[in-house]
């Protein structure tokens, strides 16, 4: 039985009445006195030495204020994991569109023209664009060999299994840069001033990172550094690592002129300039057993990381562990690698690396299925890891999962072995074509293997003077609903009342370091200190005789009230400790890789057109295992929202590059679904109970962005006996491939095209 | 930066905003956007795109849903104009305000002055709309977080309440 009172219901979202009044206050809605605005001058080619930089004719350049490398009070780089790229290109450019000067003018309008006017001459040197090139060495654009990292995970013994197999099994699959497309550009404010240090007011998802990187770039200890979230429209992992550069040039503006400087993107430069999903490219074989069963493979996963490091190592990790998919490998070997290309570096969006390894996985499984001659189902069904099976890394499932269970309830409510007869009878009399595709795959939930303890996050939640409590974390909202449910975790643990708990601002003048807002960590690991440092405050109430155990609401406040009249401040902290019985060897990439994992069962139906080889997704079932599920409405919303930009991902969305540079960086070239191309999206939870986030919770954030590819691809190929191994499918690659099918030819009304 | 190029092709425009009729001194070509959100401090209309794509600058112009971005400021010459912060008074919200609230129709919230008053644009032309038509008045309108759903909930709620009001 369980008594919560706020957890697992649907409170008011905390900041929901100031965004439905448009009262929110976001980046490019603050002005400070006699600010100044900031634009950047980039890179026009994709790899060159810079010779000559000239203000040219037309401009009253002295009205400006005008920042290069050369003005960097500390070290010339955006520190992140490593400290490879640099906050402004000195002599090298080493992609499109890199940062090279910085401009700023009190009056906005004049900048385009101004940063127009301002040439540079390189020595061009050659580029390479794509993983092949890369991978050739034809030239060597970072580190000796072009690789920014490899992983081996190695279980079982591979080479022993292709002699004992009946099938072999190959396929190769590709995924296409994604744009993260929130629909607030990035955006920084920053002032200087000497005494004070800096502060700049942003758009962004990790506080610390920013903090991080502005004390490396001005040589400023931690106190003189000072990050504050605005309202964030939307973020999806592309404010995770790229607001640090805006950051940076900001400040480096405020510094030079002593003004307030609001640097804000439009939207062509946000795209064109600013990360995205990294590309990849993953190569299976597999060992299969004439009654399907996966015997063993290997898996070969690279990603483009574009021109710096940035993180390309950790998205490839965590690519990588969940390249096997939900299934149960006695061997494998899974090689993974980042390589560089001449293109501005990919990065945070999310999954981080998980939608194009799974997307491989699942595409796969059918490809095995149709080997084999097993239906869809059944090949997963007989592949399923189990309770106390291994993953690839080694990870003994230890959660009561039963995925062949959640696979017949996804089957169930799709209403799926019925739809597969009805389409494949009606499919030859008309001119389009239906068809019905699943995904089965995990999600883990936290930072990979030994990240959360290298992070060691602090959380605080402090009883104020008035008896109400606020939440103290550097963990941010940008739509998820963080303010709320940490709320709500607050309030449930000292029995108030949710209006009761607050959250403060993302400020790292006032919050600890929780760790950044990504990894589909901040409800699990989080929520779960918060429930701690909350616990913390009602047993210093208790051990001070103010409180009862048993208390109610008003008991508490009136005790609060009284502890911080007499002592001042009252705070309590809780740091994250790892739980004793964890593994985890960062060299090999074996041991526990998550705290838990979310568990999920997709199915896509669509309709392909013949005649315009368009395909629609008429019907999404999402149903997924992710613990408690804290928040009805915003854990749907999270799942909907996910399958949206899955859906994007699969059918609408491509980059359009050349020589290194996105050349459709418009909303108008670059097209993300509308409310009229998306289906009705099912959302389903099953809840099995899980000890370790708070009240149960695991990560839920980034497990829908997973699914949506491989089922919709999986469904296209049901619908046109036609495999695609590559997203985006765009209805001019299926008009392609039917006009060369003889199979296929004369099938639609215009005749194959 | 001289006075009289900041000057130079500015013009006195006068137009009802949220009831109250303002006049602004501003390039006739400005767009309207910039004009409520920097000379009339209006900041609850947003720039997504600029290129009348996103729908997040939307505003209600005698009426009609317009995309700010698009429309030069001498074009409001003696309009009515109503933003999302028109549309609730001081306690009260608007039924549309209150059901995306109840149903999760914002969430980064980037995109919702622009969406709620579409969704107003749309109630005003069709008292009960389906979902697709629901869908179809919004599709002006992107939203990157929600995937659409709840805002379709909501707005179906809202005409729904409004009907039975």
């Amino acid at each position: 039985m369980n008594s919560d009172r706020i957890i697992g219901t649907s409170v008011p979202r905390k900041e929901g009445r100031d965004k439905v009044t448009g009262r929110s206050q976001y980046v490019d809605d603050m002005v400070l006195p006699s600010m100044l605005f900031g634009a950047t001058v980039r890179s026009r080619i994709p790899r060159g030495r810079i010779k000559k930089i000239t203000f040219g004719p037309g401009i009253s350049w002295d009205e400006f204020v005008i920042v290069s490398s050369k003005d960097i009070p500390g070290k010339n780089c955006i520190a992140l994991i490593g400290d490879d790229q640099p906050c402004l290109a000195s002599e090298i450019v080493n992609h499109p569109e890199e940062p090279i000067l910085l401009l700023a003018h009190p009056n906005r309008h004049v900048l385009p023209k101004a940063v127009e006017a301002v040439s540079i001459e390189y020595d061009p040197l050659p580029a390479i664009f794509t993983i092949g090139e890369s991978e050739s060495r034809s030239e060597i654009i970072w580190g000796e060999d072009n690789v920014f990292k490899t992983y081996l995970i190695e279980k079982g013994e591979v080479d022993g299994v292709w002699e004992k197999a009946d099938y072999i099994v190959e396929g190769e699959y590709t995924t296409g840069a994604q744009e993260q497309l929130y629909i607030e550009n990035n955006g920084m404010i920053a002032t200087f001033q000497a005494d004070q240090g800096i502060t700049v007011w942003g758009s962004l998802q990790c506080p610390y990172y920013i903090h991080k990187a502005l004390m490396a770039l001005c040589n400023l200890p931690a106190e003189k550094v000072r990050v504050v979230q605005m309202e964030t429209g939307g973020a999806f992992g592309g404010k995770e690592e790229y607001p640090s550069t805006i950051a940076a040039h900001a400040v480096l503006l405020a510094i030079q002129s002593g003004k307030p400087v609001k640097i804000v993107y439009d939207r062509m430069e946000d795209m064109v300039a600013t990360t995205k999903r990294h590309p990849s490219r993953t190569r299976h074989r597999t060992a299969v057993s004439k009654d399907g069963k996966i015997l063993g493979g290997e898996i070969d996963f690279t990603i483009d990381g574009g021109a710096y490091a940035t993180l390309s190592s950790v998205v490839l990790s965590r690519g990588a562990i969940h390249a096997g998919g939900p299934y149960y490998w006695p061997n494998i070997r899974i090689r993974a690698k980042a390589v560089a290309t001449n293109a501005p570096p990919h990065g945070a969006f999310r999954g981080f690396g998980a939608p194009q390894s799974l997307f491989a996985m699942e595409r796969h499984m059918d490809r095995i299925a149709h080997t084999v001659g097993l239906s869809p189902v059944e090949i997963r069904r007989r592949n399923f890891l189990q309770f106390g099976e291994a993953t690839t890394t080694e990870q003994v499932i230890r959660e009561p999962i039963d995925l062949g269970k959640l696979l017949d309830r996804a089957l169930e409510v799709s209403d799926y072995h019925a739809k597969k007869k009805r389409f494949s009878n009606e499919n030859n009399k008309s001119g389009t074509r239906k068809g019905i595709g699943i995904a089965t795959f995990l999600h883990g939930a936290g930072f990979t293997g030994s990240g959360e303890r290298y992070l060691s996050s602090v959380v605080g939640v402090e009883g104020c003077a008035d008896g109400s409590v606020r939440v103290l974390v550097s963990s941010t909202e940008f739509g998820q609903g963080t303010k709320t449910v940490l709320s709500q975790i607050a309030a449930e643990a000292l029995g108030l009342p949710y209006e009761w708990v607050g959250l403060a601002q993302a400020d790292t003048l006032e919050v600890p370091n929780s760790g950044p807002t990504v990894a589909s960590r901040t409800v699990m690991v989080v929520g779960k200190l918060v429930q701690s440092a909350a616990l913390g405050i009602r047993q210093t109430l208790i051990s001070s005789n103010l409180l009862n155990e048993a208390h109610t609401a008003e008991e508490f406040r009136a005790a609060c009230r009284l502890y911080v009249s007499e002592h001042g401040q009252f705070r309590s902290w809780s740091r994250y400790e790892a739980p004793p019985d964890i593994f985890w060897d960062d060299q090999k990439c074996r041991g526990e890789a998550y705290a838990a994992f979310a568990w999920a069962a997709y199915i896509a139906e669509v309709t392909v057109d013949l005649t315009t080889y368009g395909v629609t997704v008429d019907d999404f079932v999402a149903l997924q295992e992710v613990g408690r599920v804290l928040h009805p409405l915003l854990a749907r919303g999270q799942i909907i929202g996910g399958v949206a930009q899955g859906i994007g991902f699969s059918l609408y969305e491509k980059v359009v590059w050349q020589n290194g540079r996105m050349q459709n960086g418009q909303m108008t070239n670059y097209i993300m679904p509308t409310s009229t191309d998306l289906p009705p999206i099912r959302v389903f939870f099953e809840e099995l109970g899980n000890v370790y986030g708070a009240y149960g919770a695991k990560g839920i954030g980034e497990l829908p962005m997973d699914g949506p590819a491989p089922a919709i691809l999986n469904a296209v190929e049901d619908a046109l006996g036609v495999p695609f191994d590559f997203i985006p499918l765009l209805p001019e690659d299926i008009m392609d491939r039917i006009a060369a099918s003889p199979a296929m030819n004369g099938a639609g009304s215009t005749g194959g095209g | 930066m001289s006075e009289s190029r900041e000057e130079r092709g500015k013009v006195d425009i006068s137009f009802t905003v949220n009831g109250e009729r303002k006049t602004v001194h501003a390039q006739a070509m400005e767009r309207l956007l910039d004009v409520l959100r920097r000379h009339l401090e209006l900041t609850g209309a947003k720039e997504g795109c600029g290129e009348g794509e996103c729908g997040s600058c939307s505003v209600l112009m005698d009426g009609i849903l317009v995309n700010s971005c698009l429309v030069p400021v001498l074009q409001a010459q003696g309009a009515n104009i109503v933003t999302i912060e028109g549309l609730a008074t001081e306690e009260t919200l608007h039924v549309v305000q209150e059901a995306f609230l109840e149903y999760g129709g914002a969430q980064c919230g980037i995109c919702t002055p622009g969406m709620i008053l579409a969704a107003v644009h749309l109630l005003d032309k069709k008292r009960q709309p389906t979902r697709e038509e629901i869908s179809e008045g919004l599709s002006g309108n992107l939203c990157r977080c929600t995937g659409y759903s709840q805002i379709v909930e909501a707005v179906a709620e809202a005409a729904r309440r409004r009907t039975m009001a």
